[in-house]
């Protein structure tokens, strides 16, 4: 155990360097923040993760964003544990009609303000699973998106981009 | 009592075998044989593989453990009505239940009769009947078991969780810290799998096998394509057989690799879990440089495998076999030699070896309780009969147990990794990727066993003449574990739930379909 800590002590960092936050969303984000926000928020955000239907491939891949080679926390984003201490809700899943009112009032108890980011292909549009009598659909059937973040499920690299162009726009002056 | 009767001496007496089922034969019963296998099975060790749902039968699989005979039965039910499975196995339950809300199937005299993935949130009432109903207009709530008794006191939990989970709902009766009894209530992540299966070409039903359960991909997607496979008789080059075991190796790895350091975080521990969780990254950037997907979806396909192992892949392969070897040795020996680890996991949600037998339990739930059945070892399926592997069984029952069986089973899949690449067969000239064409024109049923890291798959099957699914049932191991879940709990303290649960980790998606 000793030795382990010594290593992890010594061996310098195992992270990697950042992405550049993703282009396209920064723009598509610019223009959603306003002035109050961003001074409020400052450089950190938190984040609130809501299945609402996923395989859970997409979560696997959230969850890869804590280990320490992508080490989400150094950006200063984190994941709460509760839509009461959040900014962001990061939904996964074609919401699925059972979760369709969880999702919903995990967003109404999010304080303002607050983004909604959709998370993997069935969040962007459904997926595999729109058109079927148990799911809704693509998240901004139900809720309003700020962010889109594709893929299936998205890489961590992908996903870490996604959550830096909104801590940056929120940030910017 | 195993072998008591043989599972084919009876079936033989009061059913008729169908044509065209493969590999394994399916018998069609009268109401009256569907009754004298109710009694058989009451007498007997057989364990249910499965129960499902079509607009007008019901279908059931069963395996005799000692002789590893495996059989469908079915009972046409016209009235939409069978006799329930549910008082002599109790694991037949949640999917009486679950056949109900999608057929309108009733279990009659089964234990249980409550709705189970059904909602009221549909839009609809039995989705894949004949005739689908209108919603009820003001549906009640959901009535939870009764609970009385003096101190008691509820706390319900979910579905949306505090970590980064699937939802599911959790409610604990309690008296003080002890949990008295915990009821599960499932199928928030209901997707309608099956009925978005129907009538759709197999290769579209593979990407939503791929997607029942994100985890076991890899398995759902090997359980689907051999089921496939079974149904047309088709033989997949040797190549595709041996990689496919590959890819679900390391699937099985990455699982346990996570699950590990995740059940050791939850005892306050939160060191393995970082060293864990850079062996996972490890193993699946070495998935994705050799397959091109970090988690392998939509690799295995009906036919064969999407695609091949590049050239550096045997390289990369073994490099990540010896940088694990070298890896996680240490991070077992401090798993084992912290005492204040031991504290947590030793002992608790103990789970005993007659209830993972009455349930049929498969994986590490029940190889932790003396269950030793592995569906790579009986049926057995290729390459495994070519590979030498040990199936790690404990009998304690406990989380300290599971840990164990799953540490094991990365050792044994590290050394399935080392043998398939040393022998994987060469791939035909001329080919990207080896998988072989499936022909449209020939209908059939076919079923398939397969061990995901979780546990047994079982997939059945049923192909159309054009090449699409009429009906295709995918039971995740889960099934039979979440029960045993409730039965883990009882008598330990709240606190001690989250580490239970991520022991069993059970799937959500993969449940609830
Ligand atoms: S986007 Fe893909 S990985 Fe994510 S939930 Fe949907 S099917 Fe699963």
């Amino acid at each position: 155990m000793l030795k382990h800590i010594l290593t992890s002590l010594t061996g310098g960092p195992v992270t990697e360097t950042a992405p550049a936050p993703a282009d396209p969303a920064l723009a598509e984000l610019a223009g959603k923040l306003d002035k109050a926000a961003k001074a409020r928020l400052g450089r950190s955000l938190s984040i609130r993760e809501v299945d609402a239907g996923s395989c859970n491939g997409c979560e696997l891949e959230i969850h890869a964003l804590n280990n320490p080679i992508y080490d989400l926390e150094r950006f200063g984003i984190r994941f709460v544990a509760s839509p009461r201490h959040a900014d962001v809700l990061l939904v996964t899943g074609p919401v699925a009609r059972n979760m369709r009112e969880a999702l919903v009032r995990s967003w109404d108890a999010t304080p303002g303000p607050k983004w909604l980011v959709a998370c993997g292909d069935c969040a962007v549009s459904g997926g595999l699973f729109a058109g079927g009598y148990a799911c809704v659909g693509p998240v901004e059937e139900v809720l309003p998106v700020d962010l889109r973040i594709p893929g299936c499920p998205p890489r961590p690299a992908d996903l870490l981009a996604g959550l830096l162009a909104l801590l940056e726009t929120s940030a910017a002056k | 009592m195993y072998g008591e009767e043989p599972l084919f001496g009876l079936l033989n007496r009061i059913g008729t075998p169908v044509e065209g089922h493969r590999p394994w034969p399916r018998y069609r019963l009268g109401r009256d044989g569907w009754l004298r296998l109710i009694e058989g099975l009451a007498g007997n060790g057989w364990s249910l593989l499965g129960l499902w749902g079509e607009p007008k039968a019901v279908h059931a699989a069963f395996r005799e453990d000692f002789s590893g005979d495996i059989a469908a039965v079915s009972l046409d039910c016209p009235q939409g009505r069978f006799p329930s499975l549910s008082a002599v196995r109790p694991a037949a339950n949640r999917l009486e239940r679950a056949a109900h809300d999608l057929y309108g199937l009733v279990a009659e005299r089964t234990t249980d009769p409550r709705p189970w993935l059904d909602h009221d949130a549909w839009g609809v009432r039995r989705p894949l009947s004949e005739q689908p109903a209108a919603p009820v207009p003001n549906p009640g709530p959901y009535t939870f078991l009764p609970v009385e008794g003096d101190g008691l006191h509820q706390i319900p939990v979910g579905p949306v969780h505090a970590g980064i989970i699937e939802p599911g709902h959790f409610r604990f009766t309690a008296n003080g810290e002890t949990v008295v009894r915990l009821e599960e209530r499932l199928g928030y992540v209901h997707r309608g799998v099956e009925g978005l299966m129907q009538g759709r070409p197999v290769a579209e039903a593979a990407k939503l096998a791929a997607r029942i359960s994100g985890d076991a991909t890899v398995a759902h997607s090997l359980a689907f394509a051999r089921a496939v496979e079974a149904a047309l008789g088709v033989e997949v080059p040797a190549r595709a057989v041996w990689l496919r075991a590959l890819m679900a190796e390391l699937e099985r790895i990455a699982n346990h690799l996570g699950d590990i350091g995740a059940i050791c975080n939850d005892a306050a521990f939160a060191f393995m879990l970082a060293q864990t969780s850079q062996l996972r990254e490890r193993v699946l950037r070495t998935a994705d440089a050799c397959f091109g997907h970090r988690l392998m979806m939509d690799r295995v396909i009906p036919g064969g495998v999407a695609t091949d192992l590049p050239e550096r892949g045997a390289g990369l392969l073994l490099e990540l076999v010896a940088e694990l070897r070298k890896r996680f040795p240490p991070l077992v020996a401090i798993y084992d030699g912290k005492a204040s680890l031991q504290d947590r996991t030793v002992a608790t949600g103990f789970v005993s070896a007659e209830l993972v037998t009455r349930f049929g339990a498969g994986g590490h739930v029940g190889r932790a309780s003396g269950r030793d059945q592995d569906a790579r070892r009986s049926p057995g399926y290729a390459p495994y009969d070519e590979l030498s592997f040990e199936v790690p069984v404990l009998t304690e029952g406990d989380v300290n147990a599971r840990v164990w069986v799953r540490i094991r089973e990365v050792e044994q899949s590290l050394s399935l990794i080392e043998q398939i690449v040393a022998r994987l067969p060469a791939i035909s000239r001329g080919l990207d990727h080896p998988s072989v064409p499936l022909e449209a024109g020939r209908g059939g049923e076919g079923m398939a066993l397969v061990e995901s890291f979780r546990g047994e798959i079982l997939t059945w099957v049923r192909l159309e003449g054009e090449g699409t699914v009429a009906r295709c049932h995918p039971r995740d191991p889960s099934w039979f574990q979440w029960p045993l879940l409730e039965a883990a709990i009882g008598g330990n303290i709240v606190a001690d739930f989250p580490l239970c649960n991520k022991s069993f980790n059970c799937s959500y998606a993969g449940h609830d379909l």
